[in-house]
């Protein structure tokens, strides 16, 4: 599990003593986030977003819990319920605009820190499970994101469950059974109001015990680092305790700026209009759109408008944006270099930042611009870089590529960085 | 292997994707741009300048009070307004016993306390606003079709929805003859107006307030652009009266947080000054 240099938990008071033969639930935390994990001394920025995204499935439960406690899930009175909290709960609107602005800020930091492991593919070996169980998380996450944002029952609401329940019936012969099934009814209704808000409930206790399998084969290789060199040697390392709960401190600290900020100052910035209309299946509103954290997706699935031979163009985008996701699964046998850190994989840093970049962007804004020409265009020549740079050019890429030198361990890499000779 | 899969299924998605984006681009290249009405006369709504406004935003309660009172006057006989309740209306200043003889001017639907029929009584501070009409049925029968929405959400309801209802207020005007040259098909339909703000250009609202139309106490103007202010004012406290406790709230959350970025930051600092990294 750990490196063999790691600080051992050696209690003196009494009591703490007493405690570690009892149940040594301290000696973990120590081993686990205390002085007693080793980590890579190098990490930059970008490691600190796993915290961050810990922090915010807190936030959401715990506002969660406490909407739940106020919220009727009934097709009748939910959307008064949801108007309930916000004028008469005491500190219901804090907590209302806490939990929708937390979802917002879950998915920038998970995207951050999926971004961050494209960067320096901290998808290859030895840390494939971590990853696994990361993309495991963020397909749970998106359907407790989508349930959740049906619950208030506002046009958006209805008319969301009512589309990406609809993919279902894109799906041959069983398609529409398996619609009316999961919805327990042809239309959102009563009954899936509350099965949805029954999972809404569940699924982020079902994400903790992934984000716990999640950690727990983080600890067994350790974290990578910025150079993808594997630790070596005692000096390439520092104590998590009190190196990172520092670091991590700061960076919790200026994220709640930025996300208490939103929720205080621009708490409907994010939301659609529309969803303060209370849902009617008799009215459809002008553009129904996912919230933003699904808009690449949708972007993909809207981007199939022509049928291929006898699948019809509904099923292909359906699967495409299905493919989309699960093409992640795949990346550590997909890229196939030795090299780890895109510092040192020129090219594929090029592709990253000029190709995959500009084709995330154009796919976050054409998500949520109607589902017309010339946005649909675009949004077909971004998926198609999508699909191939995951496909085509990572794994070309990685094959044929001539990779810079490696720095012979993270600790030279840290000398020479701060102008010093290497010491060995 | 999974190279192998993964590269035809890459080429199949991206290059299905590049021909659909081929005959797109011919359809969209060869086929005329048909031009609508709504997307050349729509106009976005004016700018408007209210208190509530950016993260010092508060209430200015005189004007949200005369904007109480036009709705009272005027909307409130055909928009509901079921969010409110009057004892809300203490948080625009006015006193228990005011908000009493206020809620008691209005009449709610009531049950005869002797032989339990159904009758109107005046309202109760705990009372909510009631509807102008009993049901969906007779908001349609007497708006040419069209059912007046609840007010009470309007300011948030769209997009940017205070300015929106402001301009939809004062924007009421002639058919452009531009419009009906290039646009004959697009003549404003019988029983229904002509408003440039209102996405489909014509909506079944008759212009609802005129000049003058309502007094106030103080004498404060009663122009229509000024009473169409005070109403849009109206409508972002009914849509949050929370709003100016939000940003009174947010203000020393988010400075302590500032300041806590910073101590971080030094902690942080301090913690690694014999670290290099
Ligand atoms: C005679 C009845 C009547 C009165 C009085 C009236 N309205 Fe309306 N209002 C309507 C009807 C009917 C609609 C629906 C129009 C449509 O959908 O075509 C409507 C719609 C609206 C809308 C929504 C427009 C949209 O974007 O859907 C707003 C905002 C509005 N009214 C504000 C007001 C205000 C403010 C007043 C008071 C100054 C007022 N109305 C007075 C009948 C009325
Ligand atoms: C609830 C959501 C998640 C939580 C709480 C979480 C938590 C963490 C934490 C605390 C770390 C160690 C710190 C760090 O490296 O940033 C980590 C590492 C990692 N996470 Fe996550 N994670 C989540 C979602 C995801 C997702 C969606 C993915 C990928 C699809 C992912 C992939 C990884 C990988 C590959 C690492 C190892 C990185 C490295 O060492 O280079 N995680 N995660």
């Amino acid at each position: 599990m750990s490196f063999p240099w790691a600080n051992h938990y050696q209690p003196t008071n009494p009591l703490m003593k007493w405690m570690d033969e009892k149940l040594p639930l301290p000696r973990f935390v120590y081993n686990a986030i205390g002085a007693g994990y080793p980590v890579p001394r190098n990490l930059n920025y970008w490691w600190n977003f796993g915290v961050l995204a810990g922090f915010c499935l807190m936030i959401q439960i715990v506002t969660g819990i406490i909407l739940a406690m106020h919220y009727a899930p009934n097709a009748l009175v939910a959307f008064d319920s949801t108007e309930h909290i916000m004028r008469d709960v005491n500190w219901g609107w804090m907590m209302r605009y806490a939990h929708a602005n937390g979802a917002s800020a879950f998915f920038v930091v998970v995207y951050t820190h999926i971004f961050r492991g494209f960067l320096f593919s901290s998808y290859k070996a030895p840390r494939e499970m971590i990853w696994l169980l990361g993309v495991v998380i963020f397909l749970l996450m998106m359907a407790t994101a989508f349930m959740g944002y049906v619950l208030p029952w506002g046009q958006m609401s209805f008319w969301g469950a009512k589309v990406i329940t609809g993919l279902f019936g894109a799906i041959p012969l069983v398609g529409e059974p398996l619609q009316v099934w999961l919805l327990g009814g042809f239309a959102p209704d009563n009954a899936a109001l509350n099965r949805f808000f029954s999972l809404h409930f569940l699924l982020p206790f079902v994400i903790l015990g992934v984000v716990i399998l999640h950690i727990w084969a983080l600890h067994i290789p350790g974290s990578s680092n910025p150079t993808g060199v594997e630790v070596k040697q005692e000096s390439d390392t520092v104590p998590f305790h009190p190196y990172y709960t520092a670091k991590d401190g700061f960076g919790l600290a200026a994220f709640l700026v930025i996300y208490t900020a939103f929720v205080f100052f621009m708490p409907n910035a994010l939301g659609h209009p529309d969803n303060y209309i209370p849902a009617n299946p008799l009215s459809t509103p002008a553009h129904i759109v996912p919230e933003w954290y699904f808009w690449p997706f949708y972007a993909i699935l809207r981007a199939f408008t022509f049928d291929f031979f006898f699948v019809p163009a509904k099923l292909l985008g359906v699967l495409a944006m299905f493919a989309a996701i699960l093409v992640w699964f795949f990346l550590p046998w997909l890229d196939t270099s030795p090299v780890r850190s895109a510092r040192y994989r020129p090219l594929l840093r090029k592709f990253i930042w000029f190709g995959f970049v500009p084709c995330m962007a154009a796919l976050f804004y054409l998500g949520g611009a109607p589902a017309e020409e010339p946005y649909v265009m675009f949004s077909q020549l971004a998926a198609a870089y999508y699909f191939a740079h995951f496909l085509i050019i990572l794994p070309i890429v990685s094959m044929i590529e001539k990779t810079k030198p490696l720095p012979n361990s993270i600790t030279d890499a840290v000398l020479a960085k701060n102008g010093e000779a290497a010491a060995e | 292997m999974v190279r192998l899969i993964g590269i035809l299924v890459g080429i199949f998605f991206s290059g299905w994707l590049l021909v659909s984006l081929a005959v797109g681009f011919f359809t969209w290249a060869s086929e005329p741009k048909v031009e609508t009405a709504e997307h050349v006369f729509h106009e976005h709504p004016k700018a408007l300048h209210l208190a509530s406004d950016g993260p010092f935003g508060h209430f200015d309660l005189q004007q949200v009070q005369r904007g109480y009172k036009v709705y009272k006057e005027v909307c409130s006989a055909c928009h509901s307004l079921r969010h409110v309740a009057f004892r809300d209306l203490e948080q625009l200043g006015y006193t228990e016993a005011q908000v009493k003889a206020e809620a008691a001017t209005w009449m709610v639907p009531g049950i005869d306390p002797v032989t339990g029929e159904d009758t109107m009584r005046a309202a109760l501070p705990t009372d909510y606003f009631p509807k102008p009409y009993p049901n969906d049925v007779a908001a349609r029968a007497a708006n040419n079709n069209a059912i007046p929405p609840d007010l009470s959400l309007m300011a948030k309801a769209r997009h940017n929805g205070d300015a929106y209802v402001y301009s939809l207020l004062t924007g009421y005007q002639e058919q452009p003859a531009e419009l009906l040259e290039e646009f004959p098909e697009a003549k404003t339909p019988d029983g229904l107006h002509y408003n440039p703000y209102f996405p489909n250009l014509n909506l079944a609202m008759a212009q609802p307030l005129m000049d003058g139309q309502v007094d106030f106490d103080d004498g404060s103007p009663n122009d229509l652009d000024s009473m169409s202010q005070d109403l849009a004012a109206f409508l972002v406290w009914t849509a949050e009266p929370t709003l100016a406790k939000r940003h009174a709230t947010g203000w020393p959350v988010v400075l302590f947080l500032l300041i806590a970025t910073v101590l971080a930051y030094l902690a942080y600092r301090n913690v690694w000054r014999n670290e290099k990294h």
